[in-house]
């Protein structure tokens, strides 16, 4: 089947200006939509730029804006996104564009930094390991998931509009330790998350929930977080 | 000669400020109170007895003079003011990028919600119906 790709082009190299080149190119139902990209770039056009690895929905560079949608490419089919219209492929929202869909990521790397995403501990290291029950490690099993792919933060209206709000990928990031047994920096973290641009910025819209690839409950995790400021102590 | 000073602690812990969680919280809770606040009003002003009919500055005067009222409208007018002012507060927050829009905007708003409640308050505790002395109103001829 035939497939139009209506991808937004920026090259600042060139020219300041943003267009949208459409590309037709012909697919099976069951190609992903980076296979799409691929054809693109290696038959069309070497000139597209935009980030992959794994190809498998497992390194997280990938995420773009499909049919205005955050989706990892490598984990969309071509099927799945309405292929008879144009199929419209644009950079994530929030993060500044460096080239057609590369986004600059750092931003939103600082935000995940600032939340002390490593254990935190005081005291002897033990002899051998730190045991933790199976309960325990269920407790923060859904957001150890997560691939830093940005599309959470990136569909976000608040992140949108005021870059300082950490963002729900950075709140999942301390949520993996706040509610980690064998860590003992949640009340650090969770000082920073009761900030002006933290939590309580989110707005409940769903929007990370809906985005997240990995079927991350990302806003329940924002929740939890709340709760545990709120009964905390 | 002086003493060599003693730098502060290199980072100073930031006095820790709960405000953000506080107005979440009372968003909530003022919420809530509201919905009974404000339907319990509509119900009685408007539905029980002769309804919308029966409203008028006599009206309005006679609830007045019962404290359970005036406290039950005195607490409406405050948490809705506050309610709808913080509410636009994160509005602001989220979509005035610039720090001085933001700050003419939420000067605005505070010096708003001042006028709204001092005069609110002011009219559930003074309100006198027969202030204009040629007023037709039954209660008012004495
Ligand atoms: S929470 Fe989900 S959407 Fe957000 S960065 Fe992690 S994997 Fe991506
Ligand atoms: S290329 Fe690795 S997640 Fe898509």
């Amino acid at each position: 089947m035939d497939v139009t790709l209506k991808i937004r082009r920026y090259n600042p190299e060139v020219s300041e200006d943003v267009r949208w080149e459409e590309h037709t190119v012909s697919m099976q139902p069951t190609d992903k939509v980076l296979d799409a990209l691929h054809k693109v770039k290696w038959e069309i056009d070497g000139s597209l730029t935009f980030r992959r690895s794994c190809a498998h929905g497992v390194c997280g560079s990938d995420a773009m804006r499909i049919n205005g949608r955050n989706r990892l490419a490598c984990k969309t089919l071509v099927k799945d996104v309405n292929p008879d219209q144009p199929v419209s492929i644009e950079p994530i929202k929030g993060l500044p564009v460096l080239k057609d869909l590369v986004v600059d990521m750092e931003p939103f790397f600082d935000a995940y930094r600032s939340m002390l995403p490593f254990l935190v501990t005081t005291g002897n290291e033990p002899t051998r390991e730190r045991l933790q029950s199976q309960q325990d490690r269920d407790r923060f099993d859904d957001t150890t998931k997560c691939i830093l792919c940005a599309a959470c933060t990136t569909s976000c209206p608040v992140y949108w509009t005021d870059g300082q709000y950490f963002g729900p990928q950075a709140i999942v990031g301390a949520h993996r330790f706040i509610f980690d047994s064998r860590d003992e920096g949640t009340d650090q973290r969770l000082e920073i998350l009761n900030d002006k641009e933290g939590v309580w910025r989110c707005r409940t819209t769903f929007n990370c929930t809906e985005a997240c690839p990995r079927g991350i409950e990302v806003t329940k995790a924002i929740q939890e977080v709340k709760r545990a400021l709120i009964f905390r102590r | 000669m002086a003493t060599p000073q003693v730098l502060a602690p290199r980072t100073p812990r930031k006095a820790r400020s709960n405000f953000e969680q506080n107005s979440w919280l009372f968003m909530r809770f003022s919420g809530v109170l509201l919905v009974v606040l404000v339907l319990g009003h509509l119900f009685i002003n408007l539905m029980r007895g002769e309804g919308i009919h029966a409203i008028d500055f006599a009206f309005v005067a006679g609830k007045w003079t019962n404290p359970f009222w005036q406290t039950w409208d005195l607490m409406m007018l405050w948490l809705a003011e506050l309610h709808g002012v913080n509410g636009l507060r994160t509005i602001i927050n989220d979509y005035a990028e610039r720090d001085t829009t933001r700050f003419w905007l939420k000067s605005l708003l505070y010096l708003s919600a001042v006028f709204v409640l001092v005069l609110g308050t002011l009219v559930i505790f003074t309100f006198d119906p027969c202030l204009d002395p040629a007023s037709t109103l039954d209660v008012c001829q004495k």
